[in-house]
C-alpha cells in the first residue's frame, strides 16, 4: 500500500491548515458564501439537503485497517454513527457540522486520508479496479499508474480549475470493474510491444445528462509516456473544452462535437509538440518507487484447496451459498478475494455503520495482510484471505450483518443518496433500492435469475449509474411526484453500453412490479446459461416493452 | 438562489440552512429562526414572499443562515405544510431512516 512521504504529509498538513482558516474566517463573517463556497468544495464540503455532507478520498479504493478504524471514529465522533461508501470509492458522511470539518480533515491527515480531489472542478480521486493486484490474468497492477496519476494531478495548477470535474479510472484486467468506458478518461493497461506495461487510452465516456460510451484516442502508449499523454488529453481540453454551459462543459461534449477521430488527432499533435512532455517522462527509477508500494505482501505457499474450507462447505449451506456469490478467484494458490456486501436486504446500498467499519477494520488485520478495497458498486473486498480462514471470517462477517450472499445479484445494487439526502435529487433512490431488494429477498430467486445489474439515480445527474444498469432506475419529478424511467440493457463492463429508455415512467407504486414484470419477462425468453443482458442484446426491447405497457 | 416555487402557487414559507450545522431552519414571523415547519410565516402572494427574502438576505449577511428560499406550502389553519416531496423530507429527515433528522428529535 503506498505510503505518505514528506511532500505528502506536508501538502495534505498544509491543505488542513488553509481549510481550518477558511472557515475560521467564514464563520467569522470576513468570507461570504460566495467566496467560500468553492473553497469548502476544494475540500470535499458540500451542503445538502439535512446537513453538509463530507466527502473523504479514497484513492483507487484502498484502505488499510488503520484508515478503515479511522472512517468509523469520524462517523462514531463527528456525524450519526455511520458512513455512505461510494461509486467514487469514496465515504461520504451526511451530518458534519461546518465547524467540525477542520478537525475531522485533521484527524484524517494523522491517517494519510483527506478530502482533497473529492470535489470541484479538477481531476477527482482516481479509481481502480477493487481486485488490483489479486485478480488471476491481470497485466499490471492498476494501482501503481494510479498512484502516479494521483501525484501528478494533486494541485495541478493548470488542472485546479477545468471547466468540469473530471474522472480518471485505471484498469489492468481485461474484464473491466472499474466501468472505465464510462469515465472521462479510462486507462486499460495492455502489454506493450516491449513486453513492458503499455496503455489503451479511452476519452469522452461519462454518464448524467448526455451519457455517452469513450472512444479509444491512444492505443499502446508506453509506460513512461503515460503522463505525457494525459497531459496532452488535459491540454486539450483545458483548450477547447466549454465554460459558457456547465451542461456542456465536459470532455465527453467536446470528443462528441470535435468527432473521435479529430480529439484523437489533437492529442495526438499535442503529444508531438513535446513542451513539458520530456519533463513528464517517467523515470524507470520512479516507476518503480511506486511500484515497490505495491508490492505483493508475504504469501504462504500453500495447496489451492484447503480440506477444512471444503468441509465448510459441505457442512453449512448458508457458507456455501456466502461462498457462491461473495469470493472471487485469487492468483495465489490458497487464497481467495472476500466480497462484503454493503446490500442487506431491505438496507441502505453502500451504508456501514462504525461498528460495521471496525469489524472489516479487525478482519483486515487479522486475515488481508491489513488492507481493504472499497468497489465503485458500493461494496467492500477482503482482498488476500487464505481459504483456511475464509470460514472464521464469514462467521464474524455474519456477526456484523455483513455476510449478505448477493454480489452481483439483482439485490446488489448501486444506488445514489436520492432525494433523502441529496439537494440535486428530484426523487427517491434509497427507498426504491429497498422495495426491490425485498421483493426479490428469497436467495434460491435470486441465484436462479442470476448475474443481473439494477442501478438507481435519483436525477440524471446519474451518480447511481442508472444509465449503465443492465436494467436502470431514474427517478424523475412531475409536478412534484416521484416518478421512475427504466432503462434497459446498459452495461459498465469491457463491452459498456448506455441502456434504451424502455417508455413511459413509472409511479413510485408500480415501480417495483415493473421491475418484477421485466425479469419474469428475462425468464421466460433466456436461453441455458444467459444472464439478463445476453438474453436482452438477442431479443432486444420490443418483449420488455410489450409486458410493461400490455394493459395501457 | 435556488428556487422551489411554483408561478401560480400563492402561499408560501422560506427556508435555509444554518451556517454552522447545515441544519435547515424556517423564517418565522417575528423574523427569527426555527428548526421546525410548523413555526414558519407564511406569505400570501408574490409580495410578501419578496419581503421574507429580505429578511432573509439580512440573516445571510449576519453569517446565521446559507442558501434561503422560497416554497410552496398549503395552508393548515396557520401551519404551513409543504407541497413537494423534497420539502416535506427535508422538514423531517430521511424516509429511510426515522432514527435520523428532525424526526428522531
Amino acid at each position: 500500500m503506498y505510503r505518505y512521504d514528506e511532500f505528502d504529509h506536508t501538502i495534505v498538513k498544509e491543505r488542513v491548515t488553509e481549510f481550518t482558516g477558511q472557515v475560521k474566517r467564514r464563520l467569522a463573517g470576513e468570507l461570504t458564501e460566495d467566496e467560500f463556497k468553492p473553497l469548502r468544495l476544494m475540500n470535499g464540503l458540500y451542503l445538502q439537503l439535512h446537513a453538509y455532507m463530507l466527502r473523504v478520498a479514497i484513492p483507487y479504493g484502498t484502505l488499510s485497517g488503520t484508515q478503515m478504524r479511522m472512517l468509523a471514529h469520524v462517523a462514531r465522533k463527528y456525524d450519526k454513527g455511520y458512513g455512505h461508501f461510494t461509486t467514487r470509492q469514496n465515504i461520504q458522511y451526511n451530518w458534519p457540522k461546518l465547524k467540525d470539518v477542520p478537525d475531522i480533515l485533521d484527524d484524517l491527515a494523522t491517517v494519510e486520508m483527506h478530502a482533497i480531489q473529492t470535489s470541484g472542478n479538477c481531476i477527482r480521486n482516481v479509481t481502480s479496479d477493487q481486485y488490483a493486484g489479486v485478480a488471476a490474468g491481470e497485466i499490471d497492477d492498476p494501482r501503481v499508474w494510479a498512484e502516479i496519476l494521483r501525484q501528478w494531478s494533486t494541485f495541478h495548477p493548470e488542472y485546479t480549475f477545468l471547466p468540469r470535474k473530471f474522472k480518471i479510472a485505471v484498469t489492468g484486467h481485461s474484464n473491466d470493474r472499474a466501468a472505465i468506458k464510462m469515465h472521462d478518461v479510462g486507462i486499460i493497461i495492455v502489454e506493450g510491444d516491449n513486453g513492458e506495461p503499455a496503455f489503451d487510452i479511452y476519452a469522452g465516456g461519462g454518464q448524467g445528462r448526455t451519457p455517452m460510451v469513450a472512444h479509444l484516442v491512444g492505443q499502446k502508449i508506453p509506460a513512461r509516456d503515460l503522463l505525457h499523454f494525459m497531459d496532452a488529453i488535459m491540454r486539450v481540453y483545458n483548450m477547447h473544452g466549454r465554460r459558457d454551459n456547465l451542461y456542456k462543459a465536459r470532455i465527453k461534449i467536446l470528443v462528441h462535437a470535435l468527432g473521435a477521430e479529430e480529439f484523437a488527432r489533437q492529442v495526438k499533435e499535442e503529444f508531438a509538440k513535446g513542451g513539458a512532455g520530456e519533463d513528464l517522462k517517467l523515470p524507470d527509477g520512479e516507476i518503480e518507487r511506486i511500484r515497490a508500494y505495491f508490492a505483493p505482501p508475504a504469501y504462504e505457499t500453500l495447496p489451492d484447496s484447503d480440506a477444512g474450507y471444503e468441509k465448510a462447505l459441505a457442512e453449512d449451506k448458508a457458507f456455501a451459498q456466502w461462498a457462491r456469490t461473495n469470493l472471487a478467484d485469487h492468483k495465489v494458490p490458497g487464497y481467495a478475494i472476500v466480497n462484503v456486501s454493503l446490500k442487506p436486504i431491505g438496507g441502505i446500498a453502500g451504508d456501514a455503520s462504525d461498528a460495521q467499519m471496525d469489524a472489516v477494520a479487525d478482519l483486515a488485520e487479522t486475515f488481508s495482510f491489513d488492507e481493504v478495497r472499497v468497489t465503485h458498486e458500493q461494496n467492500l473486498t477482503l482482498p488476500d484471505v487464505k481459504k483456511s480462514d475464509l470460514y472464521e471470517v464469514w462467521k464474524r462477517l455474519d456477526a456484523a450483518l455483513l455476510a449478505t450472499p448477493n454480489i452481483g445479484l439483482i439485490s446488489d445494487m448501486i444506488v445514489c443518496p436520492g432525494l433523502d439526502y441529496c439537494d440535486l435529487a428530484n426523487a427517491r433512490s434509497i427507498s426504491i433500492g429497498q422495495m426491490i431488494s425485498e421483493r426479490f429477498a428469497d436467495l434460491d430467486k435470486e441465484h436462479d435469475i442470476g448475474e443481473l445489474k439494477v442501478k438507481i439515480s435519483g436525477c440524471i445527474n446519474a451518480c447511481g449509474h442508472h444509465h449503465v444498469g443492465h436494467i436502470g432506475i431514474l427517478g424523475v419529478d412531475k409536478k412534484g411526484v416521484e416518478f421512475y424511467q427504466v432503462t434497459l440493457g446498459g452495461s459498465a463492463d469491457e463491452n459498456a453500453a448506455v441502456g434504451d429508455i424502455v417508455g413511459p415512467a413509472f409511479t413510485e407504486d408500480e415501480i417495483v412490479g415493473a421491475i418484477e414484470t421485466i425479469v419474469e419477462t428475462f425468464v421466460a425468453n433466456r436461453k441455458d446459461g444467459e444472464i439478463f443482458l445476453d438474453t436482452y442484446r438477442r431479443i432486444g426491447i420490443d418483449p420488455f416493452k410489450e409486458t410493461l405497457y400490455a394493459a395501457a | 438562489m435556488a428556487q422551489h416555487i411554483n408561478k401560480k402557487a400563492r402561499f408560501h414559507s422560506l427556508t435555509a440552512n444554518r451556517l454552522l450545522d447545515g441544519e435547515p431552519v424556517y423564517l418565522t414571523g417575528d423574523h427569527d429562526w426555527s428548526e421546525v415547519l410548523s413555526d414558519a410565516v407564511i406569505a400570501d402572494g408574490k409580495d410578501e414572499g419578496a419581503k421574507l427574502m429580505d429578511v432573509a438576505a439580512q440573516a445571510v449577511k449576519d453569517q446565521h443562515v446559507v442558501n434561503p428560499y422560497l416554497f410552496d406550502v398549503d395552508v393548515d389553519g396557520t401551519t404551513p405544510k409543504p407541497i413537494s416531496v423534497r420539502e416535506q423530507i427535508r422538514a423531517t429527515g430521511p424516509t429511510v431512516r426515522l432514527d435520523l433528522g428532525k424526526q428522531a428529535s
